[in-house]
């Protein structure tokens, strides 16, 4: 029997249980062994002309060995020319041109965070000692905060371009996209900007030597970190090495390396000093890339008896203080805007624009959650116009089985689903009739618990850029033990299990004899990373790629040793054995095949590029409680479908959704950061930021659906991002539904106690 | 100031700068790097280790009040064969980790809960856990691991 | 993320402290669990030039039955008043809201001494000792001096210590009435209340509705006067400045001072 599908522990975890893994800040590795330690002075104002720079009492403070400004930005290649991208290629690249980002922050600061200086010092504690005798003088200017500031564009971030509106990808109205609607539902909603909070910051190291820059990143992709620095500090890549230890969680928002790790390597180059930095969580929370940050008008139309004709969703992306992805997100949610429904006519379009805010970008879901968020409040809203069960509208608009693949009508084609088996096997499993039935009763009853049902129906895509593909090498060597070498790089995935189980799986070399290398790039000069929950169906497929080479390889051999011929020769998957068959009793082992293999030993590799984008799709439904008197809700129950496809590990592919239902319902509930209107950060810290803990959470409900994907080998689609895309709106839409016989029809997120409290407010006042 | 301080068994004699933070002088002066840095506000607990047998977050205490006491980290969970404790066993065998970041301070939370209710319910695990922030685990599994490390300990 | 330097001295006595603390001024604070005064410091919000770690002064930490009254060191933790079985005969209010402060680990370091010459409105025990009438044992350079916690939370963050002086004992009166509730209203298990109340009885004090911690004198007034529980918590609002923040306006910590309060009385009389 196959390992693939059974409940394997991980082998990564002993070492993390009782050593702990070793992530930037606890390298222990010779180059470091006396690096100095990098803080960052940072722009505490949100909008202003920096007038001048004093580093002289920083540089004399204790332990000081260098103070960097953008004065000794003098051994870069200039930047390069304007790409001419307008942001709506569809493309995670930043707009050049008018748009750049600067490094360090020259004449002009553009939020709160946003690195002035660098202070190198002996040791930490010097470091934010010397930080602060920084003196930097600046000529505030009007901040521009949230979205109608930037559209009206009394202050520009960035005078040169006109305008705050970075892109425009807008597609007008036609009128006719509404007509025959017998109902129409038109709402603003928010789509609030939130912060990853990976529980590892930033982090950076680098050290410069005879011509070569060795950087350790807290990384999900080293190869395009080593791209990035190549280009940033105009080096030769292969002057470069990029390792990327132990990362302490990413969520997207540690793709490649951003302006401060660029900062941090360049100070090593630079001065020649060996540098280290781990930013605070205040830094975090400042000036690590936020997500989400969307403003959506949503118009659903239809006919009363449940069927949903058109839906337009309009979206202004806030893209912070530069427009570091272009229109990428906004661009993946009109992608995805209709969502797992058969809808005729749909519009999606959107703008970009900039605010005095830090930047925005990928942040777990990455463009999805914003597009299943809408429908499904549109959906809802819909339901409750024509007075019909939430559930049921959904059911009669899902794509049906016999329209796979399914071209929707915003450009994606949908590959293989089940939609409304996912949303029956989720009504069922939470027990949906008898729910709705103990909530009529409280209401009846005028209960001040009210219970409040939410359902969400989704379909993401992962692997977006499939086309990049994934790399894998596989070396099995002459003692029988097995390396594989994969462009993936997980970050709490359990990507080295997983290979394990494929090279297990394939070759029947037991888990325990492969170690698997990841993220170092003098290793794996050439892979992409993890993120786009694309690590499973294109790295693993390479593995198994690899493996099915090695295993041919080893054919060869084996016939060559057994004297006999490759057509006659079997693989005792249970044993690890060849032999020829009829005869178990004279096999070799993988060892003595690698050895007889000649000097190249048995050796694979494979860039995986024939993947494509898959279509992972379910149903949420939490079960929620609001005291009507409070307007707080608890989250009582959460029953979920998550089909992405074939599943290769089952304790892998639970905890992915568990860690994205946690963050899904954080939105929903507690999440926001926020800015006062001068662009200053309300929510610094984790005090103020609320994170989710194990208190407010119950044990999840996950349900078993599997409809494999049809492009690769292992009929796999990606789960990483799944959780939060669902679950996000299942409770928006739970504590709406709790409090709608009051009369209310939207709460935007999160929906916090006050929120609830004051749209029961408004709905009691306005009857 | 001149600090003595018992760390997983061994002694620890050192001369620190007045303000060192405990945290920093079990990664950086001991070089015990498990126990980890996750916030700046005292809320997250990755930090958390044992001082004389109950939790605490090691970045809200100075090296100087830890100056006699014994600490307990991660590290010093298991035994001296490298064999796991039972709450690191647990962990693993329900999936209790991912990145791992949160997780040495998440083990050190679990165990001196368990010192302190050897038989905790669901809802008292979630909220003697309510001081150890995760991102990855969504908590669930986390909660199944100190779940069956407690049964565990009473079946055995 | 790290304090400013400071010179750290330890105390192993009150009277160690008190020359400590006399010697070095205005720029010396004391150091008890650290639970208020190092966040603090970390983030550069505070910035004493000396500590004084009364943490190792043993003589401070107990609970005491003395006849009319408990006496609590202030150097008890807050775990320890959870977990006090004296407490939890005498003075359950205490022992319970206690149990509620931040986080298991935040329990073991935090003192309730520490909390209460900290002053945050926002923070629990504050509120309870002044529902309870405690009376706060204070010693200086002049000697020994009783505060009633009425007059001891005198603005945000400030009390009626003196400098030099040092918070030794609570010693709070045990109840004549026996009910008693906490309502601690927020949005995590380990937040800060957004608006809290206390009762022992007749008496009902407010957490985070102003920059102190509040007698809702007109509750009591209308309990006194035999109004129910519902009549009397519609006054719970009066006279509180409660802050507009992120966790709601005004209005609503208005709004929830009634809910809690009315909650508060009528558990309290299941207790009684």
């Amino acid at each position: 029997m196959s390992i693939l599908g059974t409940r394997v522990v991980r082998t990564e975890d002993p070492r993390l249980l009782t050593a702990g893994g070793t992530y930037v800040d606890d390298l222990r590795v010779p180059e470091l062994a006396r690096a100095s330690r990098v803080t960052f002075v940072r722009s505490p104002i949100a909008h202003a002309l920096i007038t001048g720079i004093d580093v002289s009492a920083a540089r004399a403070a204790p332990g000081v060995v260098a103070v960097l400004t953008a004065a000794d930005l003098d051994d870069l290649p200039p930047p390069p020319e304007d790409s001419g991208l307008t942001g709506t290629e569809g493309a995670p690249l930043p707009l050049g041109g008018p748009w750049g980002e600067p490094l360090f922050a020259v004449d002009r600061v553009r939020f709160v965070g946003e690195p002035i200086a660098i202070v190198i010092t002996d040791d930490r504690y010097q470091g934010e000692d010397a930080a602060e005798l920084v003196n930097v003088d600046y000529e505030p200017l009007p901040a521009v905060v949230g979205f109608d500031a930037a559209l009206a564009g009394a202050s520009l971030l960035f005078p040169s371009a006109g305008s705050n509106v970075a892109v425009n990808g807008a597609k007008e109205a036609d009128a006719a996209t509404f007509e025959g609607c017998d109902v129409v539902v038109e709402h603003t909603i928010e789509n609030q900007r939130l912060a990853p909070v990976p529980m590892e910051g930033r982090a950076a190291a680098a050290h410069w030597a005879a011509g070569k820059l060795t950087v350790w990143a807290s990384t999900q992709n080293a190869q395009i970190a080593r791209f990035i620095l190549a280009g940033a500090l105009g080096l030769d890549p292969g002057s470069i090495r990029v390792v990327a230890p132990d990362v302490g969680g990413g969520f997207g928002a540690k793709i490649g390396v951003d302006r401060d790790a660029l900062l941090v390597a360049w100070a090593a180059k630079h001065t020649g000093v060996t540098v280290k930095w781990s930013e605070t969580r205040s830094e975090n929370l400042l000036a690590m890339t936020h997500g989400r940050a969307q403003r959506q008008v949503i118009k659903i139309g239809g006919s009363r008896d449940g069927r949903i004709l058109a839906y337009r969703l309009e979206i202004v992306q806030d893209t912070g203080a530069y427009p570091r992805m272009g229109g990428f997100l906004p661009f993946l949610t009109s992608l995805m805007a209709v969502g797992p429904y058969d809808i005729g006519k749909v519009e999606a379009g959107y703008r970009v624009v900039v605010t005095n805010t830090a930047p925005i970008s990928a942040y777990r879901g990455a463009g999805r959650p914003e597009a299943t968020a809408a429908i499904e409040r549109a959906v809802d809203l819909f339901a409750t116009e024509i007075g019909m069960d939430a559930a049921d509208v959904r059911r009669i608009n899902l794509v049906p089985p016999e329209k796979f693949p399914f071209a929707s009508p915003c450009g994606a084609v949908y590959d293989t689903g089940a939609y409304a088996e996912a949303l029956d096997k989720v009504l069922a499993g939470a027990g949906y009739q008898e729910l709705r039935a103990e909530q009529a009763r409280r209401r009846e009853g005028g209960d001040v618990l009210q219970l409040g049902i939410g359902v969400a129906s989704y379909v993401e895509i992962t692997a977006a850029d499939a086309a990049g593909g994934e790399t894998a090498r596989l070396d099995v060597h002459g003692d029988g033990t097995a390396t594989v070498y994969t462009g993936s790089s997980a970050h709490g995935q359990g990507h080295h299990t997983a290979w394990a189980m494929l090279v297990q799986a394939e070759l029947g070399i037991d888990m325990s004899k492969v170690t698997v290398v990841h993220g170092d790039t003098d290793l794996i000069p050439t892979g992409v990373g993890t993120y786009a929950s694309r690590s499973l169906q294109l790295g693993g497929v390479a593995v198994q790629k690899a493996a099915v080479d090695v295993k041919e390889q080893a054919r060869r051999v084996a016939a060559d040793m057994l004297e006999a011929s490759e057509s006659d020769l079997e693989l005792d998957i249970e044993r690890g054995a060849w032999h020829v068959r009829g005869d178990p009793e004279a096999s070799r082992t993988w060892g003595q095949v690698a050895e007889h293999a000649g000097e190249e030993g048995l050796t694979a590799s494979v860039n995986y590029t024939e993947g494509q984008p898959t279509f992972p799709f379910g149903t949420h439904l939490a079960l929620v409680e609001v005291d009507t008197e409070t307007g707080k809700a608890r989250l009582l129950r959460h029953v979920t479908v998550d089909d992405a496809g074939t599943v290769l590990s089952p304790l892998l592919a639970e905890g992915q959704r568990h860690g994205g239902i946690a963050q899904g319902v954080a939105q929903a509930l507690l999440e926001e950061m926020v800015y006062d209107p001068s662009g200053n950060p309300v929510t610094g810290t984790l005090v103020d930021y609320a994170i989710i803990t194990a208190a407010e959470l119950p044990s999840f409900e996950l349900l078993r659906s599997e409809t494999p994907a049809t492009i690769n080998p292992l009929g796999a689609k990606g789960i990483g991002e799944a959780g939060t895309i669902g679950a996000t709106p299942a409770l928006q839409n739970a504590v709406i539904d709790a409090v709608s016989h009051l009369g209310v029809r939207h709460i935007d997120m999160p929906v916090t106690p006050a929120r609830v409290w004051a749209a029961m407010s408004e709905a009691r006042d306005g009857q | 100031m001149k600090v003595s301080v018992s760390v997983n068994g061994g002694q620890v004699d050192a001369d620190v700068a007045d303000r060192t933070l405990l945290v920093h002088f079990l990664r950086d002066v001991v070089g015990l790097t498990a126990t980890n840095v996750g916030c700046d506000t005292s809320s997250c607990g990755a930090c958390t280790v044992l001082l004389d047998g109950k939790s605490v977050k090691s970045c809200t205490v100075l090296a100087g009040q830890a100056d006699g006491c014994e600490i307990t980290t991660a590290e010093g969970l298991s035994a001296d064969h490298g064999e796991m404790h039972e709450v690191q066993r647990a962990f693993r065998e329900e999936h209790a980790l991912q990145c791992g970041f949160c997780t040495p301070g998440m083990v050190m939370a679990t165990v001196s809960l368990l010192a302190e209710n050897p038989t905790p319910t669901e809802d008292e695990v979630r909220s003697a856990l309510e001081g150890n922030l995760c991102r990855c685990t969504g908590y669930h599994n986390i909660v199944r691991a100190v779940l069956a490390a407690a049964n565990e300990r009473r079946t055995s | 993320m790290i304090p400013a330097p400071f010179t750290y001295k330890r105390a192993a006595s009150v009277d160690e402290a008190l020359e400590l603390v006399t010697g070095d001024g205005d720029e010396a604070k004391f150091l008890a669990g650290g639970h208020s005064l190092l966040p603090l410091m970390k983030l550069r919000l505070a910035i004493p030039e000396v500590l004084i770690d009364i943490g190792r002064i043993g003589e401070l930490s107990y609970i005491r039955d003395a006849g009319s009254h408990i006496a609590v060191g202030a150097l008890t933790s807050h775990d320890e008043l959870s977990r006090s079985g004296l407490l939890a005969q005498e003075l359950p209010l205490l022992a319970h809201a206690a149990s509620q402060i931040g986080d298991p680990q935040v329990r073991h370091r935090g003192t309730i001494g520490g909390s209460l010459a900290h002053a945050d409105p926002a923070a629990d025990l504050p509120a309870v000792v002044l529902a309870l009438g405690a009376t706060l044992v204070v010693r200086g350079p002049a000697g020994s001096r009783e505060i009633p916690a009425g007059e001891f939370f005198q603005d945000l963050f400030e009390t009626a210590l003196q400098p030099g002086e040092l918070l030794t004992e609570i010693r709070i009166p045990k109840p004549e009435a026996d009910g008693w509730s906490f309502q601690k209203f927020a949005k995590r298990g380990i937040d800060w209340a957004i608006v809290g109340v206390a009762v022992q009885g007749g008496s009902v004090a407010l957490v985070n509705m102003g920059p102190t911690p509040l007698r809702a004198s007109a509750v009591e007034s209308a309990l006194a006067a035999g109004s129910a529980p519902h009549e009397a918590a519609a006054h719970a609002a009066e006279n509180t400045s409660p802050p507009d923040d992120l966790n709601g306006p005004r209005a609503y910590r208005e709004h929830l001072a009634r809910v809690l309060v009315r909650r508060a009385l009528e558990e309290s009389r299941t207790r009684a």
